[in-house]
């Protein structure tokens, strides 16, 4: 075991898998001899050589559509769209190619690939720096979209994703990079190093893809969150003293739908964190299947906390981002109702 | 200061539209075997006139002239007469069996059967196509079985893709003909991206792309050119330049820059255009392409100047946007043709053995479409399961799909 940040974490997986299999290629914009800018590629061009590790122009679609060619030729490419944000102009490629090709050419051909991207704000990043697409990538058939909220998660999806036979989402909170950053911004940051899922395992392990985890264990209430929201939930459980069972989901798509109905049938009530905007969120989703699942269990609404329909402002982030307070408060009504 | 005045908006028009004399004279044409034959090494800057010339082989008079002739044995040449009839018979039948309600929709080749059909022989198998959907040229002249295609376009219970794509969507990795997908430009950066995979596994294998004049506007097609200028991918780019995407005349995608071969010049990859309806000129291009990617040399765009005779696809009217007998105006001509003639004048076939291979192929094309409609067509007879809807989504279906197949009944 090590003492790993996200950003090791990601870099270590990504050595292993590399190391394994020399199929697994890397690469993106200031990927490789740099290592990107949020430096979780850093040493892999140096170690495996520049055709295996590389940069590339900055062109999302072409990152993707490339990968998309080399997988049908055999390789395991795991590319980097340096933000989230910049996925939009790679959309067509991964909705339309990617997610379908298994399926219109009958397993003729596959496309087993990884889309690394950092997600999700709290870091001043504007409207074009901190968006959480997530949504975008579970309504589209095909695709697998994974969220760690951890290091040790982190490396372990990440292995299992490149290791998977099909397309994988892998967004990474990139607040979660340096520490378990809980949505208390006005207080020191905790890094990861005093954190018990900072210990990762140096070599080759794997997390099952689909699988949730409980971070909390409670009574009182369920709440269903992934990535940066995991942490700002067990503030708010912490904050108010409402026990409150929090639910990690690490991966929306396949959903562990038999996590959430066992843990809401237990607590009778729901409430569903995540940083992206409300409307047709993945929220929505989950709150349709607690309801469809766990009707006669329910005492309350299903509560949705989820950052405005808004874009992502600049001055007034924490106004925006869900924090503990807000998160706190529909506990509070959730218990109350 | 100059006195500029108000702007106008410059919208191109085709010189001609429906009731008007069709006119081809602004398509500057080369004389056959004008054009030099440089060293495939040669460097994009020192061969720009290729990209704005029409390279040709067969004259006028049926004759293979200049540099870019001999490739091909008689053997050769036959067979590639036969593909092309071939891919025209097969078309007429799927176009009737369209309009028989047997399928839902159908793209036919006619005029272009030289573009696919010739390009093929000059690949080698292992590499890989990544097609539009109008070269089914790669597939016939790769002998992939007409009854497996004709079970695609039926949608029949034999469909190697078990009903989930549009008719003629074919896909054969076998065949090197990556799964067509119907939207358009999508595939010709994944061909870079094959190509580049090809060069990391120091491989000998070399992709190539495909691409309609219209679709260049796309910005996949950006995409590609520079990742295949970038990482110098052994890919061949090919375009084709058939005149009309739908109704929109090829002006509306080149703007300016003259011909579709030329964007390829600001990537630094050498651009050739070629007369797309010689099948002599096709095959020695693709072969000098091929050859630069095989040696390591990098990518080359094909411009293919042909022109589509039938309508785009099934649901598609062109005598609503073009003079019903531009076709017949077109200066390249009728590529079967121009090859029957090449043969005939050298001795290596004749009037009655065209007629004859003639009913020989749409007695073969007959005999495969009797065998797929034993498995079914659109709305008779076998059909794909209900369960396939649900299969092969992922490799391992996940518990919601399986809920959902459960609900459907399967």
């Amino acid at each position: 075991m090590a003492r790993m940040t996200m950003i090791e974490a990601v870099r270590s997986a990504m050595d292993v898998a590399m190391g394994r299999d020399d199929d697994v290629v890397v690469f993106g914009e200031d990927v490789g001899y740099f290592g990107g800018v949020f430096r979780c590629t850093q040493g892999l061009q140096a170690k495996y050589g520049k055709t295996r590790c590389f940069d590339t122009p900055i062109n999302e679609s072409g990152i993707v559509g490339t990968a998309i060619g080399m997988a049908a030729y055999g390789l395991k490419p795991c590319v980097e769209i340096q933000f989230a944000d910049y996925m939009y102009p790679a959309y067509d490629q991964l909705t339309q190619e990617a997610a379908r090709i298994r399926y219109r050419s009958n397993g003729d051909f596959t496309c087993p690939i990884v889309v690394r991207m950092p997600t999700g704000g709290g870091i001043f990043g504007g409207q074009t720096h901190s968006q959480s697409p997530e949504a975008l990538f579970t309504h589209v058939c095909g695709l697998k979209v994974v969220v760690p909220s951890n290091p040790h998660d982190a490396k372990g999806l990440l292995i299992a994703a490149i290791e998977d036979p099909d397309p994988i989402m892998f967004l990474e909170p990139k607040r979660l990079y340096n520490g378990p950053f809980d949505g208390h911004h006005d207080r020191p940051v905790t890094p990861w190093s005093k954190h018990d899922l900072g210990e990762v395992p140096e070599g080759y392990f794997t997390i099952p893809i689909g699988k949730a985890v409980v971070r909390r264990e409670g009574s009182a209430v369920t709440v269903i969150a992934y990535g940066t929201m995991v942490h700002v939930a067990l503030a708010a459980a912490e904050d108010t003293g409402i026990d409150a069972e929090v639910i990690d989901l690490r991966s929306l798509l396949p959903l562990d739908l038999d996590a959430i109905v066992k843990s809401v049938a237990k607590t009778g009530r729901c409430v569903i964190v995540h940083e992206a905007t409300l409307t047709s969120g993945f929220g929505g989703e989950i709150a349709a299947l607690v309801q469809e699942h766990c009707f006669y269990h329910l005492e309350a609404p299903v509560m949705r906390v989820a950052g405005w329909d808004t874009p992502y402002p600049h001055a007034q982030e924490w106004d925006y981002f869900p924090g503990p307070a807000r998160v706190g408060r529909a506990l509070t009504d959730v218990m109350e109702a | 200061m100059v006195e500029t005045g108000h702007l106008s908006l410059h919208v191109p028009e085709p010189a001609v539209r429906p009731g008007g004399q069709p006119d081809f004279s602004n398509v500057k044409i080369a004389r056959a075997g004008a054009v030099p034959r440089p060293e495939v090494d040669a460097a994009a800057e020192d061969i720009r006139d290729l990209a704005y010339s029409i390279i040709r082989v067969l004259n006028r008079d049926g004759e293979a002239v200049g540099p870019w002739a001999g490739l091909l044995s008689d053997d050769d040449l036959r067979a590639g007469l036969r593909n092309m009839m071939t891919l025209r018979a097969f078309d007429a039948r799927m176009l009737m069996a369209q309009r028989q309600g047997k399928t839902s929709f159908y793209m036919q080749h006619l005029g272009e059967e030289a573009v696919s059909c010739a390009f093929r022989k000059a690949l080698k198998k292992g590499d890989m196509n990544f097609p539009t959907y109008r070269q089914a040229g790669l597939l016939i002249a790769d002998d992939y079985p007409m009854v497996e295609m004709m079970n695609q376009i039926y949608s029949n219970e034999s469909d190697p893709l078990r009903g989930r794509q549009l008719p003629i969507m074919y896909s054969s990795k076998e065949h090197g003909f990556f799964t067509i997908s119907g939207n358009l430009a999508t595939q010709y950066v994944q061909a870079v991206g094959w190509a580049m995979a090809s060069a990391i596994k120091n491989d000998i294998r070399i992709a190539a792309a495909w691409i309609g004049d219209g679709s260049t506007a796309e910005s996949d097609f950006h995409s590609a050119l520079v990742f295949a200028s970038t990482y110098r991918a052994p890919v061949v780019l090919n375009v084709v330049n058939n005149q009309w995407a739908i109704s929109t005349f090829q002006g509306i995608a080149r703007g300016g820059s003259g011909t579709f071969a030329a964007r390829g010049l600001g990537f630094g990859i050498p651009a050739l255009r070629v007369d797309g309806n010689d099948y002599l000129a096709v095959h020695a291009v693709a072969c000098w392409a091929a050859e630069r990617a095989r040696r390591n040399l990098g990518p080359t765009l094909i411009e293919y100047v042909t022109y589509r005779v039938g309508a785009h696809s099934t649901s598609d009217d062109p005598s609503a946007y073009r003079p019903k007998t531009e076709s017949e105006a077109w200066p390249l001509g009728d590529p079967v043709l121009r090859l029957k003639k090449h043969l005939i004048l050298r001795g290596l076939w004749s009037e009655e053995r065209h007629v004859q291979a003639e009913a020989e192929i749409m007695d073969e094309v007959i005999a495969a479409q009797r065998k797929a409609e034993e498995h079914g067509t659109m709305h008779a007879g076998g059909r794909p399961s209900v369960r396939d809807i649900f299969e092969g989504v992922y490799a391992e279906m996940p518990p919601h799909l399986r809920r959902q197949r459960q609900k459907a009944g399967y």
